[in-house]
């Protein structure tokens, strides 16, 4: 197997304070990975760092089979590489509509001109139906996005992932301030995501990353604590002390 | 694609319906079409207000549909303007000097001539040569090319230099501010090529039509002016129907949410920047011959604040609004301003509106920035039932 994304040696020190340390992380095509740890462990710096909002002080980031590093690229170059992102707080466009919002993130030449030009093509509109039926959100195209519930707009997001057809998703924090119906629906489309691509999934709730059941990277103080299936890291007792330890996690 | 663009969009219809009535009643009734019921300097006023409401649809796409605050389109308008002014000032003045050379026994040498129209236009400001910059002003069609290139790539330049370093917010806004207070100040000096605060004048006067009344003159210019708002319209209704409008309204709302899905908002922000400046730079060509001179203070930082209170009082984010803002904060401008407006007396003190519209003007901004953030173009959302 080899890594399509080789996060080694990476760290980030913001005002004196090491957000990420010394931190190595490898992500197989496909695969799907969760990545727990307390809040501020450096799970989102993590991420931010792998889209490039952050650049990290020292280390590498590599991806894909020419082992091209990502640092110094663009979060456009970035995502046109590959990666999607999620945030922690959904973020859609909410003054448009669901269909608007997934056209937009539809894999398709990103430049103004080819843009301005852009005509919708039947291909592009039957991709939007089968990514709206794989989110649940075929009876919601036409509503205005900021209409959904908190829900509706995290799988939304996940859509507008899936629109942009990469080989590597980061999904923070998808099912924060959801029911347990609705997470459940999360896991799997997460899991079928997974299938043909790479999928990382930053969660705090342990019954979820269960439900997802896939290899657990657990990260503290920006490090790598422990890696392996879920069973295997919580009974590690340096785990067990980093959870015990906290009550937010 | 614009055919099917239209058939769906019926604000847009709606738009050129009114406008084209309008302009029809105007000409209809303008002296140059013999019934006089509006006077001449009425259809220059309505001429002018068109232009304004041109670049007001620009600070819209910029400002309403693209996030940018822009407080420096003005500058683009007043470059058009000057392009313009430059070819009618030369044009004009050769035109004097020829005939007045014309009753010499030596026929003049092209040197005379030329230094004949240069201490005609630059006498004001001590000086009979021409600058550089009025190398093209001779001809016509190289000075409209000037209308359109001078503001786009001042504008591109600028837009390159500012987005790529990621200026946006307020930073962006004092900065356009700069740029315009930079333009106007240089534009004073007397060296600056341009006749420093005398700017350009006698712009009303069209060369090779002399002879042409100054009704027909201002007609053909409103009727300009109507044609050029209306393809204007059309063009940025165009631009923000699409996909290029999903974008830039992403980039307003959640500019970096944008990147990561892989466009260069960059690229984008810097399109939007120069497209509007160069229509900014055409509305302001057909402004200054309606208005008959133009001078720095016109890009003088309060023109580009205007503008933008305009957009916010017409109703960011829908052209039409930005229409409505324009024509009537810019018509009652002048109605108070010029003194159409009577005095109240209340006794102890006289409210002189030449004094205190201003006031007025910046408490309805205020107005309605906190109650009607859409502007009165929200109205209309109460008219229009939206179809679900
Ligand atoms: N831009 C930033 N500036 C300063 N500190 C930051 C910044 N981003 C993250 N941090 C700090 O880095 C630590 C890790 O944060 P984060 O990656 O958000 O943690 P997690 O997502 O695991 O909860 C936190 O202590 C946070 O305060
Ligand atoms: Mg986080």
């Amino acid at each position: 197997m080899t890594s399509l994304l080789e996060v080694s040696g990476v760290s980030k020190t913001f005002d004196g304070f090491r957000a990420i340390n010394d931190l190595s992380i490898q992500i197989s095509e496909p695969e799907l990975r969760a990545i727990i740890g307390p809040n501020g462990a450096g799970k989102t710096t993590f991420m931010d760092i792998v889209t490039g909002k952050t650049r990290p002080d020292e280390g590498r980031v590599l991806w894909g089979e020419k082992n091209e590093s990502l640092l110094g690229l663009s979060e456009a170059e970035i995502a046109n590489r590959g990666i999607g992102r999620k945030f922690q707080k959904p973020t859609v466009f909410e003054d448009q509509t669901v269909r608007q919002n997934l056209a937009m993130a539809l894999k398709n030449p990103r430049g103004p001109f080819a843009v301005l030009f852009h005509r919708k093509t039947p291909q592009g509109a039957q991709r939007i139906e089968e990514i709206a039926a794989e989110i649940g959100l075929t009876d919601q195209l036409t509503r205005t996005s900021g209409e959904l519930s908190h829900g509706q707009k995290q799988w939304l997001e996940i859509g507008m992932l899936l629109a942009q057809d990469p080989r590597l998703l980061l999904v923070d924090e998808p099912a924060a301030g959801m029911t347990a119906e609705e997470r459940e629906k999360t896991t799997d489309i997460l899991r079928r995501a997974a299938q043909t691509r790479a999928v990382v999934v930053v969660e705090h709730d342990m019954e979820f990353v269960r439900r997802l059941d896939c290899k657990v990277t657990v990260l503290h103080e920006g490090h790598v604590l422990a890696e392996g299936p879920l069973d295997h890291v919580t009974s590690d007792p340096t785990v067990i002390d980093v959870y015990l330890g906290r009550s937010d996690a | 694609m614009t055919q099917g663009f239209l058939v769906t969009n019926r604000s847009v219809r709606w738009f050129l319906f009114t406008l084209a009535l309008f302009t029809a009643v105007i000409a209809f009734g303008s002296e140059a079409s013999g019934t006089g019921i509006f006077s001449t300097s009425l259809v220059k006023t309505l001429g002018k207000t068109l232009c304004l409401c041109l670049i007001a649809v620009a600070m819209d796409v910029v400002w309403g549909y693209c996030g940018i605050l822009s407080l420096g389109h003005f500058a683009f308008f007043g470059i058009g303007g000057y392009a313009i002014g430059m070819w009618l000032m030369y044009g004009r003045t050769e035109g004097i000097v020829m005939t007045s050379l014309a009753n010499q026994t030596i026929p003049p040498t092209p040197q005379e001539v030329s230094d004949a129209i240069g201490g005609q236009i630059f006498g004001v400001v001590g000086s009979s040569e021409f600058p550089l910059i009025w190398s093209f002003a001779h001809s016509l069609p190289l000075q409209l090319l000037m209308v359109v290139l001078v503001p786009g790539l001042l504008a591109l330049v600028f837009g390159w230099l500012a987005f790529r370093s990621r200026v946006t917010g307020v930073y962006l806004s004092i900065l356009t501010q700069a740029m315009t207070l930079a333009l106007s100040l240089y534009l004073f000096q007397n060296d600056s090529g341009l006749r420093g605060n005398n700017g350009l004048s006698g712009l009303q006067n069209i060369p090779g039509f002399e002879q042409t009344s100054q009704a027909t003159i201002s007609l053909v210019f409103f009727l300009a002016s109507a044609a050029a708002l209306a393809l204007g319209y059309v063009l940025f209704a165009w631009v923000v129907a699409g996909k290029m409008g999903s974008v830039i309204m992403g980039i307003r709302d959640n500019e970096a949410r944008v990147r990561f899905l892989g466009y260069r908002v960059e690229g984008y922000k810097l399109f939007v920047f120069t497209l509007t400046a160069i229509v900014s730079g055409i509305a302001g060509a057909l402004y200054y011959p309606q208005a008959g001179i133009i001078n720095p203070a016109e890009i003088a930082p309060i023109a580009s604040i205007y503008l933008a209170v305009w957009v916010a009082i017409g109703g960011r984010g829908r052209l039409y609004g930005a229409v409505i803002g324009a024509a009537l904060v810019s018509l009652l401008s002048s109605w108070f301003t010029g003194g159409g407006a009577p005095d109240v007396n209340l006794g102890l003190y006289r409210i002189q509106w030449t004094d205190w519209w201003l006031v007025l003007l910046g408490l309805s901004f205020v107005c309605v920035t906190l109650f009607f953030p859409k502007g009165i173009g929200g109205l209309f959302d109460y008219l229009v039932r939206k179809p679900s």
